[in-house]
């Protein structure tokens, strides 16, 4: 720790596509003990490992090269550890690409990769899924199963000199919880403590969410300097008190309800939020604010974690063709309604689930509340999913046609294929997980 | 009068499968007692009915005057597989702060 019992760590991605420069920020201007990134969505270990079964190089997070060559040099200046998820379905292959980049930019660096959440070779394709009540193979190919991992998995690689460490599947507050109970010295049995630290890891994750970001809107939430956004850091004290605030004069707002909307975010049951690490109880946590973009979170508590760990299984689940058009001027609606009309004719028989959008009128929450004001323009969008790449192409196919086909004054087609994956999930005994940390070392 | 809970509270939607969660967050701490008392978990799912196909529960969160609806069955079978342009049901919120009450 480099403040007296005070524990600094900033979180500069809160998704796998965030923007790059407010790691930037935190990095030259706070001074801090640990950057985290969280970069790494269900979906997106699914697909992490369809390109490492293309080549057992690759399968790690598709902006890790971008992100290590404007952050290694600054992580090194500033002795900033850096704990990422990047390494999604291949840590180790994402280690051996830092050193490489690490050799190039001529930087001394030691990687540590956190290893054993891939466990498609311990589940059975016959254990019934949470979401669906039916096995596994019932959902379709199998892809991907990857244990969300807990902090303990990380704790060997914090307790080596390692500059970086770099994971698969860890829960995401496990990233934060693991380096206060490292630097604390925490016992990862005492749930109370556990449990607050994951409250300061779950307001951390998702980065720009606590600093106004997510949150902003321009009327009754106005937030400045928005195309600058910081992100959050955490000053940690060694009983758990947290201070959230971001580096000064960068956009964006700290406050009451800023954290009160991300403590909040994705919470199933805030008496039991439940990671590997613990059972956190959220309900008697205490938010306040301390001064002008400080926000202190006390209060998160905990019970034992569970014997279980949660298992993110990733299935095909065939392609999803889209096809868009848009209508403008009189009678638009009418026109696009009218071309949707159409396609369904056209499309009804030859797919299971056909669903047809007018975007600017109710697509987007399928229902208008009662609001009936007719828009200038409208874009029709269809939408259906296929077993096949080529069937799913059908659907953009189809409304392409509507140029010529008619209705009058259709314009600007576009149409797309996606592979889908689907995700669903098993529990597994956490004896049957066993992580290992591997070192690089330039 | 009629107000809607856009003018006196905000929301942010989350996803967890085919769960959706919607808090609610009154701008005035004092609003927390009468959200309490009238949007219950009853009043969501009739507004919701055409968007939660499932249970709705309701959490109380006293200690920073906020209100949470976890709402099952929601995102037309979740983010990776459904059809709907917002896969994720992100933009629901905004559904939920549509939501008409009186207010004295």
């Amino acid at each position: 720790m480099k403040r007296n019992n005070l524990l600094r760590i900033g979180c500069g991605a809160g998704f796998s596509g965030d923007r790059l420069e407010p790691s930037v920020v935190l990095l030259k201007q706070a001074d801090l003990d640990y950057l985290v990134l969280e970069c790494l969505a269900e979906r997106t270990i699914a697909l992490a490992q369809k390109r490492k079964a293309q080549d057992t190089s690759k399968g790690y997070d598709p902006l890790l090269e971008k992100r290590m060559r404007l952050y290694l040099p600054l992580l090194k200046k500033h002795n900033t550890r850096l704990i990422t998820n990047m390494g999604a379905a291949n840590p180790v292959a994402a280690a051996n690409k830092i050193i490489e980049i690490a050799k190039e930019l001529g930087i001394k660096i030691k990687v540590a990769a956190v290893t054993g959440d891939d466990v498609l070779d311990k589940i059975s394709i016959h254990e019934i899924a949470l979401e669906t009540n039916e096995p596994l193979y019932k959902s379709g190919e199998l892809i991907s199963a990857n244990a969300y991992l807990g902090a303990d998995a990380l704790l060997p690689a914090l307790q080596s000199d390692a500059d970086v460490i770099i994971t698969g599947r860890v829960a995401d507050p496990s990233l934060f919880v693991a380096p206060i109970v490292h630097e604390f010295g925490w016992d990862l049995n005492n749930h109370n403590l556990v449990g607050q630290a994951t409250v300061i890891g779950h307001l951390m994750e998702c980065a720009g969410q606590i600093t106004g970001g997510y949150f902003a809107e321009p009327v009754k939430k106005k937030v400045e300097q928005m195309a600058t956004l910081g992100h959050p850091f955490a000053d940690i004290s060694f009983n758990g008190e947290a201070t959230i605030s971001k580096v000064k004069g960068t956009g964006g707002i700290i406050n009451l309800a800023t954290a009160k909307e991300q403590l909040l975010y994705e919470v199933t049951n805030p008496y039991e939020y439940v990671t590997p690490d613990v059972i956190a109880d959220f309900t008697q946590v205490h938010l306040k604010e301390t001064a002008k973009d400080h926000v202190l979170a006390t209060g998160g508590s905990g019970k034992a974690k569970p014997s279980t760990l949660k298992v993110s299984v990733g299935y095909k689940a065939g392609f999803i063709g889209e096809g868009e058009i848009s209508y403008a001027g009189s009678i638009a609606l009418e026109r696009a309604k009218l071309a949707g009309e159409i396609i369904h004719e056209r499309l009804y028989n030859d797919f299971n689930e056909l669903r047809i959008d007018y975007i600017g009128y109710n697509s987007t929450h399928r229902i208008t509340f009662g609001n009936t004001a007719i828009p200038y323009e409208i874009r029709l969008r269809v939408a259906a999913k296929a077993t096949d790449a080529e069937t799913a192409a059908i659907v953009g196919e189809e409304v392409e046609a509507l140029y010529t086909n008619g209705p009058a004054g259709g314009g600007g087609v576009r149409k797309n294929i996606n592979e889908v994956i689907g995700i669903v999930s098993v529990l597994i005994d956490r004896k049957k997980i066993q992580s290992s940390i591997t070192f690089r070392e330039t | 009068m009629k107000t809607k809970l856009y003018d006196i509270a905000h929301s942010r939607a989350g996803d967890k499968g085919n769960t959706l969660t919607l808090s609610l967050i009154p701008y005035d701490e004092s609003d927390y007692e009468l959200l309490c008392s009238t949007i219950t978990a009853q009043k969501v799912k009739e507004h919701l009915k055409e968007i939660v196909q499932d249970e709705i529960i309701r959490y109380e969160l006293p200690n920073i005057a906020s209100l949470l609806f976890v709402c099952k069955n929601a995102l037309l079978t979740g983010v990776t597989t459904s059809l709907a342009i917002d896969t994720h049901g992100k933009s629901l919120s905004y559904a939920l702060l549509e939501m008409e009450i009186e207010t004295i």
